[in-house]
């Protein structure tokens, strides 16, 4: 079991943010997290990759790799972040530092986690900027965040987050600020990705279709708790939470007049 | 029938501050010859994805921008009207964020009377208060609450009720739920729909959402980069988009898995 | 849960002190702080006087009591001048026409570089030193930095969708600023104003201190230094009461503004889905 999360309880002071939340994933699983704004999703993630803020207090425990990640100081966390666990966040834009070439952003992992030096790690950055399918790598690795599209830069976010092969991916909204087309081609190039590389993915998100094209199995979240975990196509066909039921008849009204009127089917 | 808003060649280019000390402007055509009719009863959408000019297309028509050629006409007179009074309270907006589309320090009721005391509406200020909150499905006590205290949903509705307190004959949506959660998306789509057959609203939503556009449009306008690359019925369009960018933007909008237990 | 705002409250009582200390001046001080004792020249502190005497056998302690009165009374008033003229010249400037702005906030910068101490001489040179001219030259040279932040600040509430909403509403933009932006403004103006105090006390006390603000024979703190210095060596406790009355003061002001910062800022929330 790669990642082994029980009874996770965020706070902040009095306030409970993230409530008893357990799951498993397995390496090479997908899982998705589901719910609308406030559910605890994006804490929950960064729980996971050990980024809440210092006035959170955190119980329960996070086992990846057989490994305690609760019980890890901060310098212990930042050498698995960028290098086993790797995150993807939803707005490229304040995610990348802006007064740094993105491919020595791409290089930094490559650089801390592997010892490689700036020459060897701009070359596999460059290589990564073609492999999440950027045209013309050599010229995007010397652009500047601000002269990249939005899609563009969160290709570049990706292959910050995949630079050094982590097991596990979290994918944080990451493409609910991209125009739709874009949309439709990150998604697919996460898709790839992951399964070039055997990892791991967690996806947050509030996009029914999107998780459930994406995913294996999904977690709704609804005020800080998981109210349903099951197969992303059980929980599609047979919803058996009341919030959950919610969600997808929400999501199928939602395609059914677009799909009619298009004459389409669905996925 | 005079056409409610009719758009000839309407252009309007952005001045972009200047790269070199004693260089030219550059500059960026953010719409290009736009030929758009309105006609009442209508309930247009306007699509495209980010840079497509549609919120530059839905402030002209507002009149808060000047094109830079051609002309946004409303009942036949060219924009800016002589009146402009007259015209704010026939056509009203909705905005996208209802985080900043409500002021933080004033209370509902003052934020829905604002139109009523700018534009010298003569009927009762208070009445007409309850009843555009009604209109929207908000109840009275709402109306001594500040927006923090309101979700988002309630905040959109009341943006909403705020622009139907003039008794507007034309309301303009420029991404009216796309900052809500998808239950709540649910409400206030049902609001807006309703507009149009209860107080006979015509109505301008523009989205990037093809999903909303579908329930709550009869016609279409594609953008792209500025200028207008499809338009007809929603049916007509959807079905067989002639244009590679709705094609695209058709195909690629995320839909739900078959259930398996479908008929 | 919010965590106690030490610094607002340490502020604010610093502050309070003082007032309490310039509102004591007039009702009671220790001795009459002109009262010239020559015999009693550089006393130490002691029972009699707490703070000791200064070079004319003055008693530091009443001195400091009246002189807050200088200092706070200058600090006040340039801060309201310098307020009411910075937020005038910010909102106006943010809501005009490029053609009109760019060259408002040219001037603003070409003020902005001009220390206030500078200003403070040229004024008391054309019209003779004194609290007034004080006042004056802090207000105006305050009123560039309150003008600069309040312009940013206007422009960044214009870009928000209920002023837009308004203007849709048919307000004009008088009403604008009065409804919208105004009341918005509000927490960043008592954070301005705070820090606008902190150095309006300091700017004062320097002109004192150079002879170009409150003439003999009214106590002020700058003065008091400038007199008291010569014997920073022989004597460092004389030179230290004024001084330690302007740290004080200032600190107070200075924490009150951070304080108010913290408090008031909507941006530091936590993070949430």
């Amino acid at each position: 079991m790669l990642l082994q999360v029980r009874g996770l309880t965020v706070r902040f002071g009095d306030d409970v943010v993230v409530d008893d939340v357990s799951f498993d994933l397995d390496s090479g699983q997908r899982l998705g997290i589901i719910g609308e704004s406030g559910a605890g999703k994006t804490l929950t993630s960064l729980a996971v990759i050990g980024l809440l803020p210092d006035t959170a207090s955190v119980q329960g425990s996070i086992v990846f790799d057989g490994v305690e990640l609760l019980e890890k100081t901060d310098a212990e966390m930042t050498l698995l972040r960028g290098n086993r666990i790797g995150m993807v966040f939803q707005e490229p834009l304040t995610a990348l530092n802006p007064l740094m070439r993105v491919g020595r952003q791409i290089a930094q992992p490559l650089r801390i986690h592997r010892g490689m030096r700036m020459k060897a790690a701009l070359d596999r950055a460059t290589e990564l900027c073609a492999r999440v399918g950027l045209p013309d790598p050599e010229r995007m690795a010397r652009m500047f965040p601000h002269q990249l599209s939005g899609g563009q830069r969160q290709r570049i976010g990706l292959a910050i987050a995949l630079a050094c092969g982590p097991s596990l991916l979290i994918a944080d909204e990451p493409t609910s600020a991209l125009d739709v087309t874009v949309q439709e081609e990150v998604l697919k190039l996460i898709d790839g990705l992951v399964k070039q590389e055997g990892s791991s993915l967690v996806f947050v998100s509030h996009d029914l279709p999107v998780v459930a094209t994406m995913t294996e199995r999904v977690a709704v979240m609804r005020g800080g708790k998981i109210v349903e975990l099951a197969d992303t196509r059980d929980l599609l066909d047979s919803p058996r939470h009341e919030y959950s039921q919610l969600l997808i008849r929400a999501a199928n009204s939602s395609d059914d007049d677009f799909l009619n009127l298009a004459r389409l089917g669905k996925t | 029938m005079t056409a409610m808003f009719q758009t000839e060649s309407l252009c309007r280019t952005f001045k972009l501050p200047r790269t070199r000390v004693l260089g030219a402007h550059a500059s960026r055509r953010a719409l290009d010859s736009i030929n758009l009719t309105v006609n009442p009863g209508d309930r247009l959408g306007i699509v495209g994805e980010s840079g497509s000019g549609k919120t530059t297309l839905a402030r002209l028509l507002l009149g808060l921008d000047v094109p830079t050629a051609g002309s946004v006409s409303f009942l036949g007179e060219t924009l800016p009207l002589a009146d402009m009074k007259s015209f704010r309270r026939q056509v009203q907006a909705v905005f996208q964020d209802p985080r900043s589309s409500l002021n933080p320090r004033m209370s509902v009721a003052d934020i829905v009377r604002e139109p009523l005391e700018c534009l010298n509406i003569e009927e009762s200020h208070s009445a007409r208060v309850d009843e555009s909150l009604a209109a929207v499905g908000l109840s009275k006590e709402i109306c001594a609450r500040f927006p923090h205290e309101l979700s988002g949903g309630q905040r959109q509705r009341v943006a909403i009720a705020r622009a139907l307190a003039s008794r507007p004959r034309l309301l303009i949506a420029d991404e009216p739920v796309s900052a809500l959660d998808v239950l709540i998306r649910d409400e206030v789509t049902a609001v807006l729909s309703g507009l149009t057959t209860n107080l006979g609203l015509t109505l301008i939503i523009i989205s990037h959402d093809l999903k909303v556009i579908a329930r709550l449009c009869d016609k279409i306008l594609v953008l792209h980069r500025g200028i207008a690359v499809e338009h007809g019925a929603v049916a007509d369009v959807f079905r067989s988009p002639t244009h590679e960018v709705t094609q695209r933007l058709i195909a690629s909008v995320p839909r739900m898995p078959v259930a398996r237990n479908a008929p | 849960m919010k965590q106690r705002n030490s610094t607002l409250v340490i502020g604010a009582s610093l502050v309070g002190f003082s007032i309490a200390v310039f509102l004591l001046s007039f009702f009671w001080t220790p001795y009459d702080p002109l009262e010239i004792k020559p015999e009693l020249s550089l006393t130490r502190p002691s029972a009699a006087h707490w703070l000791g005497t200064d070079e004319n056998g003055r008693d530091i302690l009443s001195n400091i009591i009246v002189g807050s009165r200088a200092t706070l009374v200058v600090a006040m008033v340039s801060v309201m001048i310098c307020m009411l003229l910075g937020v005038s010249i910010g909102v106006a400037t943010a809501m005009s026409p490029k053609w009109v702005e760019s060259p408002a906030v040219f001037g603003v910068d070409i003020l902005l570089a001009l220390p206030t101490v500078l200003l403070a001489i040229v004024l008391t040179a054309v019209y003779g030193p004194s609290t007034s001219t004080a006042v004056v030259a802090i207000g105006l040279a305050l009123s560039a930095p309150v003008a600069q932040v309040t312009r940013r600040e206007v422009k960044s509430i214009l870009l928000a969708d209920y002023v837009t909403a308004a203007k849709t509403s048919g307000s004009g933009s008088l009403r604008i600023v009065r409804k919208h932006i105004l009341p918005n403004l509000r927490a960043s103006l008592f954070v301005q104003a705070s820090g606008a105090s902190a150095i309006a006390i300091l700017a004062e006390a320097t002109l004192s201190y150079l002879g170009f603000g409150t003439p003999p024979p009214d106590p002020s703190w700058g003065r008091m230094m400038a007199s008291l210095q010569q014997y920073l060596i022989v004597a460092p406790i004389f030179p230290l009461w004024p001084g330690l009355a302007i740290v004080i003061t200032v600190l107070g002001f200075n924490l009150l503004g951070d304080g108010l910062r913290e408090a008031l800022d909507p941006t530091l929330r936590r993070q949430t889905d």
